[in-house]
């Protein structure tokens, strides 16, 4: 659970998801769940003109399934509290 | 969580939010959906009314009407609310009958297979 845990902290940032079929998107990181589906608000294509059907798509719905990485900004990255959280889970508390 | 309760479905990834609303559906093999959500579950199977493929070759596009689709959420890359306010397509497409799109998708997977064969047979000189 814990990068569930880190991805709901990230909750109101600036994200881009690259998806496997090599889409990114470009949003603000509404919610995510268990399973890593994520949805994103204000979203905006990265290549833009390869997909205009993606032009009126304002917010969506992502399945956790198919992404590839989420690029996230620098300062949504705690390295000492993830360190901490990493020890804590492999301890199994 | 998928189970939200009603008062917060707007904070959670549940796709109750989406309901009767229009929405792109857009598939592992690259297919676009376009439909009315009615029903879904955790899986992200989804019931889709009045849906219709979004077909766009080059700058043509057709939307093939389907009727009522049952979507398997295996195949359910993304699903996005249609901003109805807004543009759905920018202004240098042009909408075309189903035929002429089927065609034209047609000639345009033929090229990518012609190109395919072609980049095999030449793979031994180890081009880039």
């Amino acid at each position: 659970m814990l990068f569930f845990s880190y991805f709901k902290d990230l909750v109101g940032r600036e994200v881009t998801v690259e998806l496997k079929n090599d889409l990114a998107i470009r949003g603000t990181l509404h919610s995510v769940d268990q399973y890593l589906n994520i949805k994103l608000e204000n979203t905006r294509v990265v290549d833009q003109d390869k997909y205009p059907h993606m032009l009126s798509v304002r917010n969506c719905f992502i399945r956790g399934s198919v992404v590839r990485y989420v690029q996230l900004p620098p300062e949504g990255v705690d390295v000492e509290l993830l360190h901490d959280a990493t020890r804590r889970e492999a301890r199994g508390g | 969580m998928s189970w939200a309760g009603p008062e917060d479905i707007y904070l959670s990834t549940s796709l109750a939010s989406y309901l009767d609303k229009k929405l792109l559906i857009l598939l592992r093999d690259g297919r676009k959906l376009m439909g009315t959500l009615r029903s879904f579950d955790q899986f992200a199977n989804a019931v889709l009314e009045g849906a219709c493929e979004r077909v766009v070759v080059g700058d043509l596009y057709c939307d093939i009407p389907l009727g009522l689709y049952v979507i398997r959420g295996e195949n359910v890359v993304l699903i996005g609310e249609l901003d109805m306010e807004r543009e759905e397509l920018p202004p240098h497409m042009t909408r075309v009958p189903t035929e002429e799109i089927l065609r034209a998708q047609k000639a345009e997977r033929d090229a990518s297979d012609l190109k395919g064969t072609m980049r095999k047979r030449m793979e031994f000189l180890d081009m880039d």
